[in-house]
């Protein structure tokens, strides 16, 4: 076994740190205003971000799922505002594509998304089929040579900065989650309309809005996969993705742990740092076992996936484990924190708040259970 | 038109500082290490200056005397941009030695504008730039603040104390730069990550300088006292803790 990092890995882990301090400077500003974080989503295409695990000939970093994840985290310690729209981007769409696309859907579309000139969203949920992702009332109706849409999507990460939306939608009820596909739809197509922006809770300046689709013709070139291979892109699609939230979960998770470490260090109560108070620092031991077992899993999945492993199945527990101590460990660094702690200015009541959706969105802890609990009854 | 920029590889400003158990040296076993950040200012100029150059300056140069230990900072520099670099294999032993041994391995290749950071650091010796110029028989310029090409022209800006020195050094030259050079240091792409391990990286074997100097010992600064506090009343008691104790008055 080896628990190295090579080189490069800690390169990237380095450059994405750097990366991370400069957003850092108006994240509590663009939370509460609920602002799109335009030029920094443009920095982190220029630095490549966004096509990182593109095959170069593409235009892409080449780099493996690792590299991917170390990335990740150091950017939710700061912003996962930023990293899931970097997670939805790359884990979702890019890889989708790049992944389960036919050559021209790759050159049309990888080019222009490893560059960030065209952003990704994946369109799943609807408003009745979130974790029961196969029941779609969205019709993708086959007219022949395209396909019809018509239907809404909930929740939609990246819907309006996005250009390249990848849409799961039922082409025939009656074979059931056998009769979905997933359509490559060019957001600009007549008949797409957003409804408003959500007031979330936390990630609020990623932007998240429903979509609508009215007689939205889509060509058949577009589809991926063959006719009703549309769930099963999906679930492939979204257990990629449960790495990059897990590595997401454990990026806040860290970044609590890191600014309670430092506070626990620097404020003192009846005559002595907190640190030095055992109920203080038992906490951060807590903490610090439970991001190191969460990035263990997190590495794994990662490692699993860059040698063509089954990673499903750690993926899930990586994501359910990781979301979960995101939850725990961000609760306990408000409450290390005391007051001091429920307000803005000091990062973690933000953290608190992006950790819950880690919980519910691409696989809420709930369905990550049924995946773990199927997979370890069937073996 | 060619760059040099001289690297110094040192322990991240934000290491805890140990020395070994007997004094003799900084116990560095679990530092991390990164490109001295005047050096990576002064490298972020000189990729500025190539960019904006429409191809005139051909090409930038990073060099560095250390051991292979020192290639990630060297490889770090490369994913920035550097176009190629020299590593002169021998520890870094004091400035003397550093000036004399990047002097002999870069005059060979007749470099344009020679930049180095005002210091180090990790020693803060600000001594390598000057002896530099000196080895190479080249005139340099201190404390430049800002560096401009105009045409053939350089045009530099030298802090001095009160106001701002401008200068017009004629190529060859070696710079030494400080804070203002560039305004941040640059984050690798992950393209240019990528591309670090296919560019040259050339290991020079040392000219074999001898270092003049001699580290003593080294001694931690001694903790903080702790803060006493007098009631405002008691003149008479801080005036004499001043005399007798701070022996400051």
């Amino acid at each position: 076994m080896n628990f190295e990092f090579t080189e490069e890995q800690i390169m990237i882990k380095q450059a994405a740190r750097d990366f991370a301090k400069k957003l850092e400077t108006d994240v509590i500003e663009r939370d509460y205003k609920a602002e799109f974080p335009t030029h920094q989503i443009k920095e982190l295409s220029e630095l490549g971000f966004l096509g990182m695990m593109i095959d170069p000939k593409y235009g892409g970093g080449g780099m493996d799922s690792l590299s991917y994840v170390m990335a990740l985290e150091e950017i939710s310690k700061v912003d996962s505002s930023v990293a899931v729209i970097m997670s939805v981007h790359n884990s979702l769409v890019t890889y989708g594509i790049e992944k389960y696309g036919t050559e021209f859907q790759k050159e049309k579309y990888l080019p222009i998304m490893v560059t960030g000139e065209k952003i990704g969203a994946f369109l799943l949920s609807e408003p009745e089929a979130g974790s029961d992702a196969t029941s779609q009332k969205t019709l993708a109706e086959d007219k022949g040579d395209h396909y019809l849409l018509n239907g809404t999507k909930n929740w939609i990460t990246n819907a309006h900065c996005a250009d390249v939306y990848i849409v799961i939608a039922q082409t025939h009820p009656e074979k059931k989650h056998h009769g979905i596909n997933a359509l490559i739809v060019d957001k600009n197509t007549p008949g797409i309309s957003l409804g408003p922006h959500e007031d979330k809770m936390g990630m609020r300046s990623s932007d998240t809005h429903s979509v609508m689709f009215t007689d939205v013709k889509v060509p058949k070139e577009n589809r991926i996969g063959e006719d009703g291979f549309g769930f099963k892109f999906a679930m492939k699609a979204l257990e990629a993705g449960r790495i990059g939230i897990a590595a997401q979960a454990l990026g806040i998770a860290a970044g609590a742990y890191e600014r309670s470490l430092q506070y626990s260090k620097e404020r003192k109560a009846f005559g002595k740092l907190i640190s030095q108070h055992q109920a203080i620092a038992f906490k951060l031991a807590d903490m610090a076992v439970k991001i190191e077992n969460a990035r263990n899993l997190v590495h794994k999945a990662a490692w699993l996936k860059d040698t063509g492993k089954d990673f499903s199945l750690i993926g899930s527990m990586a994501k359910l484990y990781a979301a979960d101590i995101a939850m725990e460990v961000s609760t306990e660094a408000v409450q290390i924190h005391g007051g001091y702690g429920y307000v803005k200015e000091y990062h973690v009541e933000r953290l608190m708040r992006e950790a819950k959706l880690t919980q519910i969105y691409e696989g809420t802890s709930e369905i990550q259970k049924v995946v773990i609990s199927r997979r370890i009854l069937m073996d | 038109m060619k760059i040099l920029v001289c690297i110094s590889n040192v322990p991240d400003t934000t290491t805890k500082i140990k020395l070994t158990g007997d004094q003799s040296a900084v116990d560095l076993a679990n530092a991390q290490w990164i490109i001295n950040p005047w050096d990576e200012l002064a490298l972020t100029r000189a990729l500025e200056l190539k960019e904006a150059s429409a191809g005139k300056i051909d090409k930038v140069t990073v060099i560095t005397v250390g051991d292979k230990n020192a290639e990630p900072t060297i490889r770090k520099a490369l994913a920035i941009g550097a176009d190629d670099a020299i590593r002169v294999d021998a520890a870094p032993a004091d400035a003397f030695a550093v000036a004399y041994e990047v002097s002999e391995a870069a005059k060979a290749e007749n470099f344009d504008i020679i930049l180095c950071g005002i210091e180090s650091s990790d020693y803060n010796g600000s001594a390598m730039g000057g002896m530099l110029s000196e080895f190479l028989g080249l005139p340099s310029v201190s404390s430049v603040s800002k560096l401009e090409i105009e045409g053939d022209q350089v045009k530099v800006n030298r802090e001095i104390p009160g106001g701002n020195e401008l200068v017009e050094p004629e190529t060859p030259f070696v710079a030494i730069v400080q804070k203002g050079i560039a305004k941040e240091p640059r984050i690798p792409s992950m393209r240019g990550i990528m591309m670090a391990r296919k560019k040259p990286l050339n290991v020079v074997a040392p000219a074999g300088a001898t270092a003049l100097t001699e580290f003593v010992a080294y001694q931690p600064p001694q903790p903080k006292a702790a803060c006493k506090m007098i009631a405002a009343e008691n003149v008479g008691e801080l005036v004499e803790l001043l005399h007798n104790e701070a022996k400051i008055i």
